[in-house]
């Protein structure tokens, strides 16, 4: 192994890294927000919108994430429509990421008792109401588990933008070994640039799941 | 005196099943009524329509001159008719004072001092001051069931609907929650109650509406029920329960 | 101007060879699924145990490809075998290789966790009547947990082969490079032709894994426990 040499890359790594986490982070709040929405139109069955919200689950769900970001980036500049490889990222982690958040608060609504709804409803709360003083705190403490493992999915999905040249992690490291095949240095700083991510978020929600589960309401 | 409460006809299907065939019942201000009958006859069912929790088919419940079968705005009327369920439903993610500040403040917008001022004196009253700030979670099901009907009342509602709220508790602590409601009933509140305690029904209600698949078979004042129920149905309800 | 592309797709043998790069595609995935299904089963068998020292590397095993991207893996392999260990692979083989070791681990526990799940009584009254161990997995706690384990089972197979997608990455002529190919030789003629072609790639996708969903919802509905 050369030390050496990975000393000397490091910094690709660390700008890597940063974009890495960046991507992922906006994905992830943008998925989060869209998963809001979609499980809440479900919920309450909004009339067309629960369709349309459907047909976007089952797209979004059975597509790779490579296809839709070939399709954002060299697909949609065809009809005129040209995006940077950020924002096809962005939009494409989005996209997958609001699916599988949607799911992941669906199943925490319906896990809320329906006698807690009614017992909103009688005290006279709107919708609204409902969900954000009776519903979602409890979705909240039902869906860490699933939440957490799509936040997992979605970090590691970032390494799929090597597809159309964003310098993330893999893509860097591809790069790197191009020029100075210097494979092994490379791809053990790759693993390395992944775990530095990756563990200490899985123990953070491993710690969240047993604190939210301790703290199960009454139930 | 005009009725506070005046159903007539009312009809409830779930698909082709018919679950209420044609209730009328006039409720009169500060009167208590206890619904007794057998399970499956609607009595549950009757209960949630008035507050608009199921939809009906049929008939009219008019509530303060307005035919509430034709409204849409629950949530007022939901205000003036307080609910308490056998589930009692407190939000675990809440205090008590919170479960209970909930709808004052959010729904009827009212002012904060005003309201932990009321809350506090009917927590007090029924002799839970000392657990405002704990969480349901901490508290035992007669407990809860307590504070779910000071929620309620919290309100201001003019009639309480109670949808057999001690079925769920230990015997020990259903007597604490009849105490609670009896309380009221001398208080003046006007209020429905579903309910299997039989005993209770006869010391506190007024009158005694029995109903069976669907339909009221029996309204007579609570001591002539119990003594001389009409009815053959009501008779062998009482007979079965005087095991 | 849009419309010049689409001709593209019935070219000549255009869309056969696409349909021939997705073959391609769904034999590694076929063969690593046949893999990992063997020894996901034999392994998550013995995951069962409550001994530490052989729980410990399998969860480290399964941890190992639950933490690194696939794609990390396939490069990962790709390069370090052959510069390491002097063998050469194919890019095709490193792809079978990956896919397996994924699909064995995630299989392993899927069929563990089905195991478990089932009520501990069940257990007891096989071995109240007198069954042996083998028995007991062969008649009662085996067919109850294949009924567990075959909708997750499904929805790995529909991410495996949404997966393969990443084999362009390590240069398997699958459909997405067949669709470069064809991109390549059109473009100047058919300026748009990028567009149908990632279109229809797309297309391709959701038709095989929509029914795989599909077919998964219904049967854990069916066998809800």
């Amino acid at each position: 192994m050369d030390w050496q040499y990975m000393i000397e890359v490091l910094p690709f790594y660390k700008t890597a890294l940063w974009l890495t986490v960046k991507l992922a982070a906006i994905g992830i709040l943008f998925a989060t927000i869209v998963g809001l929405i979609c499980s809440s139109i479900q919920y309450f069955k909004v009339k067309v919108l629960d369709k349309l919200v459907q047909v976007y689950l089952e797209i979004a769900r059975n597509t790779p994430l490579l296809i839709q970001l070939f399709f954002l980036y060299f697909g949609l500049p065809k009809v005129g429509i040209t995006l940077s490889s950020e924002m096809c990222a962005i939009i494409g982690l989005t996209f997958l990421g609001g699916s599988y958040m949607a799911e992941a608060f669906r199943a925490g609504m319906e896990a809320v008792s329906k006698s807690q709804v009614e017992s909103g409803k009688a005290l006279g709360l709107s919708s609204f109401q409902l969900v954000r003083y009776v519903i979602f705190p409890q979705t909240f403490s039902y869906s860490v588990p699933a939440y957490g493992a799509n936040c997992i999915f979605l970090i590691k999905e970032t390494s799929v933008f090597s597809g159309i040249a964003i310098l993330e992690l893999t893509n860097t490291t591809k790069n790197l070994m191009g020029i100075y095949y210097k494979t092994n240095e490379a791809l053990f700083m790759l693993v390395i640039g992944y775990l530095i991510i990756l563990l200490p978020i899985s123990l953070f929600l491993m710690w969240l799941e047993r604190r939210v589960r301790y703290a199960e309401f009454g139930r | 005196m005009t009725p506070i409460l005046e159903i007539n006809g009312l009809v409830k299907k779930y698909g082709d099943r018919v679950v209420l065939n044609g209730i009328d019942l006039h409720v009169e201000q500060g009167k208590v009524i206890a619904i007794l009958g057998p399970s499956g006859c609607g009595k549950s069912t009757f209960l949630r329509c008035i507050n608009g929790l199921e939809e009906v088919q049929g008939g009219e419940i008019i509530f303060e001159g307005e035919d509430l079968t034709k409204t849409s705005k629950w949530r007022e009327v939901r205000q003036k008719i307080g609910m308490v369920f056998q589930s009692y439903d407190l939000f675990p993610n809440m205090t008590v004072m919170e479960n209970i500040l909930l709808s004052p403040l959010k729904v009827q917008k009212r002012k904060r001092e005003e309201v932990e001022l009321q809350a506090m004196e009917l927590l007090d009253r029924v002799g839970l001051a000392d657990r405002a700030n704990a969480y349901p979670r901490e508290l035992s099901g007669g407990q809860k069931q307590r504070i779910a009907i000071v929620r309620a009342l919290c309100t201001n509602p003019k009639i309480m609907l109670f949808d057999e709220v001690t079925a769920s508790l230990d015997p020990e602590m259903v007597r604490e929650v009849l105490e609670v409601i009896a309380q009221l009933a001398k208080q003046g509140m006007t209020m429905l109650i579903v309910t299997h305690e039989m005993n209770f029904a006869e010391l506190v209600a007024d009158e005694v509406v029995f109903m069976d698949k669907g339909k009221i078979h029996e309204r007579a004042p609570a001591k002539e029920f119990f003594a001389n129920p009409k009815t053959q149905r009501a008779q062998q309800f009482i007979n079965i329960l005087n095991f | 101007m849009l419309n010049s592309g689409v001709s593209v797709l019935f070219e000549g043998i255009n869309f056969l060879r696409l349909l021939e790069g997705l073959f391609q595609t769904l034999r590694i995935a076929l063969i690593a699924i046949v893999i990992s299904v063997v020894l996901g089963i034999i392994i998550g068998m013995i995951r069962t145990t409550k001994n530490k020292w052989i729980q410990f590397p399998f969860k480290l095993y399964l941890e190992l490809f639950r933490i690194i991207p696939i794609l990390v893996w396939l490069l990962v392999i790709y390069y370090i075998v052959p510069v390491n260990f002097n063998v050469e692979l194919s890019a095709d083989t490193v792809a079978l290789i990956v896919f397996s070791l994924w699909g064995t681990a995630e299989l392993s526990n899927i069929v563990r966790g089905a195991i478990i799940s089932l009520p501990k009584h069940q257990v007891e009254s096989s071995l109240a009547l007198g069954l042996s161990k083998f028995q007991m997995y062969r008649y009662v706690l085996l067919p109850q947990a294949a009924k567990r384990s075959i909708p997750p089972m499904i929805n790995l197979i529909t991410r495996m082969i949404k997966t393969t997608a990443l084999l362009t990455m390590i240069g398997v002529v699958e459909v997405i490079k067949v669709g470069q190919q064809i991109i390549q030789l059109y473009n100047t003629q058919h300026p748009t032709v990028a567009f149908w072609i990632y279109g229809i790639i797309f297309f391709f996708y959701f038709c095989i894994c929509f029914p795989l969903s599909r077919i998964s919802r219904r049967l854990e509905r069916k066998w809800a426990a």
